[in-house]
């Protein structure tokens, strides 16, 4: 693709808008945390027995009525028979609550072989999940810095590991923003993340590094105008890239089931995210970050005009 | 037109899609679905924790721990355990989910059952039931015991057998030299198992026990298992056994299906309506991807949670991504002037160091994962990845290449318009031509 505009040059809105989503992001959740699910928060688990095969929907307007809406993820049907209904709930009920439910299970099913049984919940596990997956993300962060450090160079290595911790900080202040519910799920969309903006930017790294042995830039501005050419030059196909994955994506969180919605949009918002990222930020850090060598090599009287 | 090379090339593609439609259900029927997909089994235990002692953090993640790597031997994993309130006798409860309810009655005895091994210096019927029952305290138990158990077949009797070995070999010099020319009577959850009597003194601390009911096979490494799990922290018993949908819902299972179905169409289309011809091999490549990675879960028996259905959408994705940079390669060569095939042998050699370069870091990132992802989801998404990273060499590079170079070789279209170029393009090099 031909040169459209200089990216590297555009590089501080770019920083500025990632910058603002991210401290937005930062906001909402110091004010109000993350909508958790009970996968994470302790909470109260309903469960009562029909004389039927669970309906559904029903089910969901009975709790609705009492003004406890469920989740996308809280309904399980159990037993031999699929007449068992198992509800989370992200609270711990209180007795009025409970007397509540047990009113509306008389009324919307009069003939339940059972009283409801309530439950509370520890999140113990599902939270010791999300602290793995945590732990497993930055030791994988750790040893992919060494291994671009070794590939590439230095730079390349935090460029492209800030550039990922990027991604994942857009996904989670997304969900801070937008109060779209965090449930377990959200763990396996944040891997994937994670996994396809490295690789993403890998590729766009590898471009740059390739142009840099052939053109051999002595100045900030040849070093810009390298990166800005190789930015160009695969931006077909980060283009075309994105687009396939996002094409499943997609299509997933309009058709696929309703209880994956979260894990779907998630992944569409990182997807976006991580291609936008290895051009956008993670590449005009490492110009930035590079041509502070420049600077100092050429000494003061260079520097002025190369100054915005 | 070079037709040897077109057959060629056509029977590698015939050659995917033949294997593909023949045996492709079949192996997709054979991997087993974990709980969020497909439902399973549920079990509530009230934990007897020591009065006074309530369940702390540390007790929960012993017993979480234990708990996992129970459900992991009955070749299932990812379990859904939670901690729950108390029952009416203050006892805290766990619940355990596990995918696949055919295993019922083997996961009940597997997660609750402690095999309680004792060895008895005397016993005595019971005048009232007429069984045998042991008298004294016991001599030994299963908790003495290395969790090396296994199973062996007697080098002198022939007789089916569990190898055991004591922590402590003194213990059972002890007991031989006590009992020598006695019997001791080997107890197995309350049943005598055997009451063999003691021809020599032990001193390495190795023996077998058999008899009774361990006369197969199955039933020694059954019983070794159960001894290799080790004592639960805290015994538990089973206070309801229910049988569960998918938490992700089953109708909603069928739905994702039928989505990703028509992504992956949609994939195929996108892919032929940028490149073409070269779009068209992609596409196979793409359907040889998918035989393979399901092929290797179904061969390494790993059970398809949701998060391994999304490292294998990430899988396609890079998969797809292997063609796309070739592709792009190869266009970038034909602006340059090269003739086709010349640029298609250039441009993926161009793309491989790029491919292999970001795969790389993705399967290292991946690795890690599986090391320091614990049991579970984390664990699982890293596992697919890493298969999906492998596969996707095979076929998306490699084998995408043999048939991309194999097709050019056959010089069926000479107009790089096939392999996605533009026409534009096409016409500057006619006229360089």
């Amino acid at each position: 693709m031909k040169p459209r505009f200089d990216i590297i040059r555009a590089s501080r809105w770019f920083f500025l808008l990632s910058g603002a989503i991210t401290v937005a992001g930062f906001v909402v959740f110091a004010l109000f945390g993350f909508n958790l699910s009970t996968d994470f928060k302790s909470g109260s688990e309903v469960q009562f027995e029909l004389n039927q095969r669970v309906p559904e929907a029903r089910v969901r307007q009975m709790f609705a009525s009492i003004g406890l809406p469920l989740g996308d993820t809280s309904l399980t049907v159990g037993g031999i028979q699929q007449n068992v209904v198992m509800v989370t709930l992200p609270e711990q009920l209180t007795a009025k609550q409970i007397s509540e439910i047990q009113a509306a299970e008389h009324r919307f099913f009069p003939d339940a072989k059972q009283d409801i049984q309530v439950n509370s919940v520890d999140p113990f596990v599902a939270q010791q999940t999300a602290r793995k997956a945590v732990y497993a993300v930055l030791a994988a962060a750790a040893c992919i810095v060494v291994y671009i450090a070794i590939r590439f160079e230095f730079r390349f290595a935090i460029s492209g590991i800030i550039a990922l911790l990027h991604d994942a900080f857009i996904v989670l202040a997304a969900f801070a923003l937008l109060r779209r519910q965090v449930d377990l799920t959200f763990v396996a969309a944040l891997l994937t993340i994670v996994g396809y903006s490295i690789n993403d930017t890998i590729v766009i790294f590898d471009r740059i590094r390739e142009n840099l042995k052939l053109e051999k830039p002595d100045t900030v501005e040849e070093l810009r105008s390298v990166v800005n050419k190789s930015l160009w030059q695969v931006m077909n196909r980060s283009i075309r890239t994105v687009l396939t994955v996002l094409i499943a994506a997609v299509i997933l969180y309009f058709f696929g089931g309703i209880s994956i919605r979260n894990f779907t949009f998630a992944l569409m918002i990182g997807l976006v995210s991580g291609a936008y990222s290895s051009i956008f930020i993670a590449s005009p850090l490492w110009v930035a970050w590079r041509s502070r060598s420049f600077k100092k090599a050429d000494g003061g009287d260079q520097a002025a005009p190369m100054a915005e | 037109m070079k037709w040897g090379r077109l057959l060629a090339f056509l029977v590698m593609v015939a050659a995917v899609l033949g294997l593909t439609v023949s045996t492709g259900p079949k192996i997709w029927k054979s991997i087993p679905l974990g709980l969020d997909l497909k439902g399973g089994v549920d079990l509530l235990y009230a934990v007897d924790t020591p009065k006074g002692h309530p369940l702390d953090s540390t007790g929960k993640a012993a017993l979480v721990r234990a708990i996992e790597m129970r459900v992991n031997s009955l070749g299932v994993s990812s379990p859904i355990i939670q901690l729950e309130g108390r029952n009416q006798l203050g006892q805290d409860q766990i619940r355990v989910e596990v995918a696949g309810v055919k295993n019922q009655q083997e996961a009940v005895n597997v997660i609750g059952a402690t095999a309680q091994l004792a060895i008895y210096g005397s016993a005595k019927i019971d005048p009232k039931t007429g069984k045998i029952v042991p008298v004294g305290p016991p001599l030994a138990t299963g908790a003495d015991l290395k969790s090396n158990a296994h199973w062996v077949v007697d080098q002198q009797t022939g007789q089916n057998a569990v190898a055991i070995e004591f922590k402590n070999a003194s213990l059972w010099t002890s007991i031989t030299k006590r009992y020598l020319q006695k019997p001791i009577y080997v107890f197995l959850n309350g049943q005598l198992l055997t009451n063999p009597v003691v021809e020599q003194v032990m001193y390495t601390g190795q023996s077998e026990i058999s008899g009774g009911n361990l006369n197969t096979p199955q039933a020694c490494m059954d019983l070794a298992n159960e001894l290799n799990a080790g004592a639960l922290p805290y015994p538990l018993t089973l206070e309801s056994e229910t049988s569960v949908g998918p938490t992700l819902g089953a109708a909603s299972l069928q739905r994702t299906l039928l989505a990703g179905v028509i992504a992956v169409v949609l994939i195929f289309a996108f892919m032929m309506a940028a490149y073409r011809m070269a779009g068209l091999i992609a596409d196979v490549a793409l359907v040889a991807y998918g035989y393979l990675t399901l092929l290797t879960f179904a061969g390494l028996h790993v059970v398809l949670t949701l998060s391994g259905l999304a490292a294998l959408i990430l899988g396609v994705g890079i998969a797809v991504d292997a063609n796309i940079i070739t592709y792009e390669r190869i266009k970038d060569e034909v602006r340059n002037g090269r003739s086709l095939r010349s640029a298609v042998r250039i441009g993926n050699k161009n793309a491989f160091r790029t491919i292999v370069d970001s795969n790389a870091t993705t399967f290292i990132a991946g690795l890690i994962m599986y090391i320091f992802g614990g049991e579970g989801d984390v664990r699982g998404f890293a596992v697919a990845l890493m298969v999906s990273i492998i596969v996707s060499l095979l076929t998306a590079v490699l084998f995408a290449r043999a048939m991309l170079l194999t097709f050019t070789a056959a010089q069926a279209v000479k107009n790089p318009w096939w392999y996605g170029a533009p026409r534009g393009v096409v016409k500057s090099r006619e006229a360089k031509v």
